[in-house]
């Protein structure tokens, strides 16, 4: 009952606690941006494309294809639905019984339903295709966008928490000399800051436990990878995040210096490291600086986990930048910390 | 005294500390019996906090020689811990847990020490055990730093400005707490810029002002020291002349401050006699008339020409 780290660790948790806002922060709002986005990408019927055509013929080619919807205006009218983005393409006789598609080529959906309705009109005119085709469609659980999109707030969530919770606490306690008067007691230093950790520990249960169990339960998110090594990675990464929280506050002696660095060195793993989408949309040249950024090697690490069932052994690229910052961040922490 | 009650509880010699270009403490010299209550009284600004912190092993000193109980904070800190109780100036307790969830925080970092109820009740905070540190008044607070500062059953305790920002009953009180203290037999060594306070508890004083001692010994040598037993302030309905009473036997000192007439008096039965009569032949009305004893308020004005209060 009166051990010293017991009882350093029970205050953090009464602190955190006691706080409704940190609670919110901590575990309400992932879930809440869980639904928010899993609710706005939820995953729809094959979408069909609205287009217009100025001529009875090419209405009636047109129509026969399922996946479009035509209408059939006149040229004016034709012209301001394309304009106003009503329909993606307007189809318009041309010389010599071509027909011309006029359409926004940077529009992705505008180009399918170029292809679409182009094959539309060479099958109304009696193309025949050499290869033989047939669909199988496929909508597995995990490949979702929700699927991607749990793992990488799970990720984000773990460095949130970690960074944000280190950061403020010890700010708050080295402004109110809070910190000073418990190092004024025989107290072994590195248990205050163990007491950081084991406080982080603790509250990974339920910082990673709801918002998967949340996923699992209400969305059908898979976890095919062992949840031991599911355990181990939110670990690894609670440590490597709670390192980097206590080294950007090590120094700092006001909230407002320390929430400034907070987000300087969160905003870019916040864009960069594949929460929201694929980090594999930014250009060659930065991959390697993105692949490094411990929140990109936790999120990916998550993935693999979770969505393709992939074991610890095979993760050594997403483990070793994430090891490196432990270890790193936590020595330059301990020499640099300011105890009072 | 007997040679066990005057073995040094703190032993400080040549002690220098600078920050960047101000000089916090100027070579200053402390020696602390072993179950006195010792203050370090001076304004704002003196040298005392960081003074106290050096002996509390929170600043590094630059120069000079710290011997706490016996020992050196270089190579017996962990040991040295265990026997202070320490009560910091301002510390803000964390303000989400209670009175008792506090004082076991502090009680699991020590070896001995009384039981957290004990404690509490010692500072008389029986009624507020499971109040939260928030919702504490001001004086509330400082009794919680203080049951902090006892948790470990030490032998030497520190006290900043214990009374500093306090209501008048609020002050009443915990003097009374630190008068206990004293009767169980620890050594205190406190800080304060009310004399008041300093003449109330501290067998001894050390007078502090820009980083130096400026006058040490019991608060009745130093008044004695100023060779001055009593002062005179008294205002009058019009200008007086003065030069008469500087003449008067017993009156050492004549000054107007402002717009009251300050005297130091040795004699007060020959100077308020002369000083009734004066007036009376000036045919000056006599509008407020105060006496009082010297105290180490008056010292210290007597040493640097300053109040207290004015830094």
């Amino acid at each position: 009952m009166r051990h010293a780290l017991m009882q350093l660790t029970l205050l953090r948790l009464r602190e955190f606690t006691r706080e409704p806002e940190a609670l919110f922060w901590g575990f309400g709002f992932p879930i809440l941006l869980a639904i928010g986005l899993g609710v706005a990408f939820r995953n729809q019927p094959p979408q069909i494309l609205r287009i217009a055509a100025v001529t009875p013929t090419l209405t009636e080619a047109l129509a026969r294809e399922p996946l479009l919807e035509v209408r059939e205006l006149g040229q004016q009218a034709a012209d301001d639905a394309l304009r106003t983005g009503v329909v993606l393409l307007v189809a318009v006789p041309g010389p010599e019984d071509s027909v011309i598609y006029r359409y926004d080529d940077t529009n992705p959906e505008a180009r399918t339903a170029r292809m679409i309705a182009d094959r539309a009109v060479q099958v109304a005119a009696g193309r025949s295709d050499p290869v033989r085709s047939q669909d199988d469609v496929a909508r597995d659980v995990g490949s979702r966008y929700i699927d991607f999109l749990v793992p990488g707030l799970v990720g984000m969530g773990i460095m949130g928490n970690a960074i944000w919770g280190l950061g403020f606490s010890i700010v708050d306690a080295r402004r109110r000399k809070l910190m000073k008067r418990i190092v004024a007691t025989p107290m072994p230093r590195h248990y205050y800051l163990l007491s950081f950790l084991m406080w982080r520990m603790l509250l990974l249960l339920v910082e990673v436990g709801v918002p998967v169990g949340f996923g699992v339960l209400v969305f059908g998110v898979p976890v095919r990878g062992a949840v031991l090594h599911l355990t181990a990675i939110c670990v690894l990464g609670s440590l490597a995040f709670s390192a980097l929280g206590l080294l950007i506050a090590s120094r700092a002696r006001t909230i407002e210096a320390v929430s400034g660095i907070m987000n300087l060195v969160m905003m870019p793993m916040w864009i960069l490291s594949g929460v929201f989408f694929s980090a594999q949309r930014f250009p060659d040249a930065v991959q390697p600086f993105i692949k490094v950024l411990p929140l990109t090697a936790l999120v990916d690490a998550l993935r693999a986990n979770m969505l393709r069932g992939v074991g610890l052994s095979d993760l050594g690229a997403q483990i070793v930048p994430l090891v490196i910052c432990l270890v790193l961040c936590f020595s330059l922490a301990l020499r640099v910390f300011r105890w009072r | 005294m007997s040679v066990s009650s005057t073995a040094a509880a703190l032993h400080v010699r040549g002690l220098r500390k600078s920050y960047k270009d101000v000089v916090a403490v100027d070579g200053i010299d402390l020696d602390v019996h072993t179950g006195e209550c010792f203050g370090l009284l001076g304004p704002n600004g003196a040298g005392k906090t960081t003074t106290i912190e050096i002996c509390e092993g929170l600043t590094a000193t630059d120069e000079g020689v710290v011997e706490v109980l016996g020992m050196r904070w270089a190579s017996q800190a962990r040991e040295l811990r265990q026997r202070l109780g320490i009560q910091l100036q301002e510390t803000q307790l964390s303000e989400k847990i209670t009175v008792l969830e506090t004082v076991e925080l502090f009680r699991s970092f020590f070896k001995q020490g009384p039981a957290p109820a004990q404690a509490i009740a010692l500072v008389q905070l029986e009624e507020k055990r499971d109040a939260r540190v928030g919702a504490l008044s001001g004086g509330q607070k400082q009794r919680l730093a203080l049951a902090c500062a006892l948790i470990g059953d030490p032998e030497l305790l520190f006290l900043d400005e214990p009374t500093t920002g306090l209501d008048p009953q609020a002050r009443r009180q915990l003097w009374d707490l630190i008068e206990q203290f004293k009767r169980d037999g620890r050594t205190i060594v406190l800080t304060t810029h009310y004399m008041d306070e300093a003449e109330q508890l501290c067998e001894r004083v050390a007078i502090m002002d820009h980083g130096k001692v400026i006058a040490s010994g019991t608060p009745r040598e130093l008044i004695a020291s100023i060779g001055v037993e009593h002062v005179v302030e008294f205002s009058t309905a019009s200008p007086v002349d003065l030069s008469p009473l500087r003449h008067v036997n017993g009156i050492r000192d004549v000054r107007l401050a402002d717009t009251a007439v300050r005297m130091q008096v040795t004699e007060l039965h020959l100077a308020l006699p002369a000083l009734i009569e004066e007036l009376g032949r000036q045919r000056v009305p006599l509008t407020e008339l105060r006496t009082h004893s010297a105290t180490l308020e008056d010292v210290f004005v007597a040493l640097t020409g300053r109040h207290l209060r004015d830094v």
